[in-house]
């Protein structure tokens, strides 16, 4: 039988708010997408002169994992290798390979270029972290509880993992969502079991 | 050469993204790379296309990469002789 897998950290930014651990800790309602992105960067006095030179998808997911592991994430209990990452989208990175598409009819730009994939979201909260466990990024017609579900527990019962951040990170224009969950076998104070109906509530929670 | 240092700083900030760095945050001799600015190698790939679409010069030699980008003087040097080159 299955050890229980608990969610032991959630963050939710969505329309120009942000939840950590469903209690709102931010939000901007004046700002367009990059503004908005940057006045979060800039509440939470985050150091980390790279973040500008990310595009916007990678921008979220790693300000989304940024708020997820703050104060109450201890990585030490961990091995680099056994601290996954595993996000999924519909729109991939779409947001930037049209920028990108525009710049090929002039200079093609490779700042741009290197985030036409949406793994790099993954890869910059990785490098951020210090993290070197399994990660995939998958492409779905909609957000999909089940599957995350299913994936990750699969991952950490079978000791791949023994944390991982998961979840749903999405921007396409001026349209975005993300959803972080961090997931560990030992619950802590106010952690919820990783089931579907628990990520599917927490996925709604701004929608009231 | 000073004017165009000064142009260089700014044109290096607004194309790598260096929001939290003004101009008069570079020394004209800083090394760009590593211990410097700490650019990394898309960085110079950037750099690259910005003497293209600014200057107009291509970096005909690859191996001449370390020398031009060492620092903003070695920048401007660089297209400073170009431009002479050109004319």
């Amino acid at each position: 039988m299955s050890a229980n897998i608990y969610i032991t950290a959630s963050c939710i930014i969505s329309k120009n708010v942000v939840y950590k651990n469903a209690e709102k800790v931010f939000e901007n309602q004046t700002s367009a997408v990059p503004d908005f992105l940057s006045s979060l960067y800039l509440h939470f006095e985050i150091k980390y002169p790279k973040f500008y030179k990310m595009d916007n998808l990678s921008k979220l997911g790693w300000l989304a994992a940024e708020i997820l592991l703050k104060d109450n994430f201890n990585a030490d209990k961990y091995k680099a290798e056994a601290i996954g990452v595993v996000l999924a989208n519909t729109n991939s990175s779409l947001d930037t390979d049209i920028r990108y598409y525009a710049s090929v009819k002039n200079i093609a730009s490779p700042a741009l270029f290197v985030y036409t994939l949406p793994n790099i979201v993954i890869g910059e909260i990785c490098i951020r972290h210090h993290l070197k466990g399994e990660n995939a990024f998958f492409i779905c017609e909609q957000f999909d509880g089940e599957f995350i579900e299913q994936y990750v527990t699969n991952l950490i019962n079978n000791n791949i993992l023994q944390a991982c951040i998961c979840g749903w990170v999405e921007l396409l224009n001026d349209q975005y969502k993300t959803v972080l969950f961090l997931v560990e076998k030992e619950a802590l104070p106010g952690s919820m079991l990783f089931t579907n109906e628990n990520i599917n509530k927490t996925y709604q929670l701004e929608n009231g | 050469m000073d004017n165009l240092m000064l142009d260089l700083k700014k044109q290096i900030i607004a194309q790598l993204n260096l929001q939290d760095i003004k101009p008069e945050d570079i020394a004209d001799n800083q090394p760009l790379f590593v211990e410097g600015l700490g650019l990394d190698s898309i960085d110079a790939l950037e750099l690259i296309v910005l003497l293209q679409q600014s200057y107009k010069i291509k970096l005909s030699n690859a191996d001449d990469g370390p020398k031009v980008f060492r620092s903003v003087k070695t920048m401007a040097e660089y297209i400073t002789a170009h431009r002479a080159q050109n004319v």
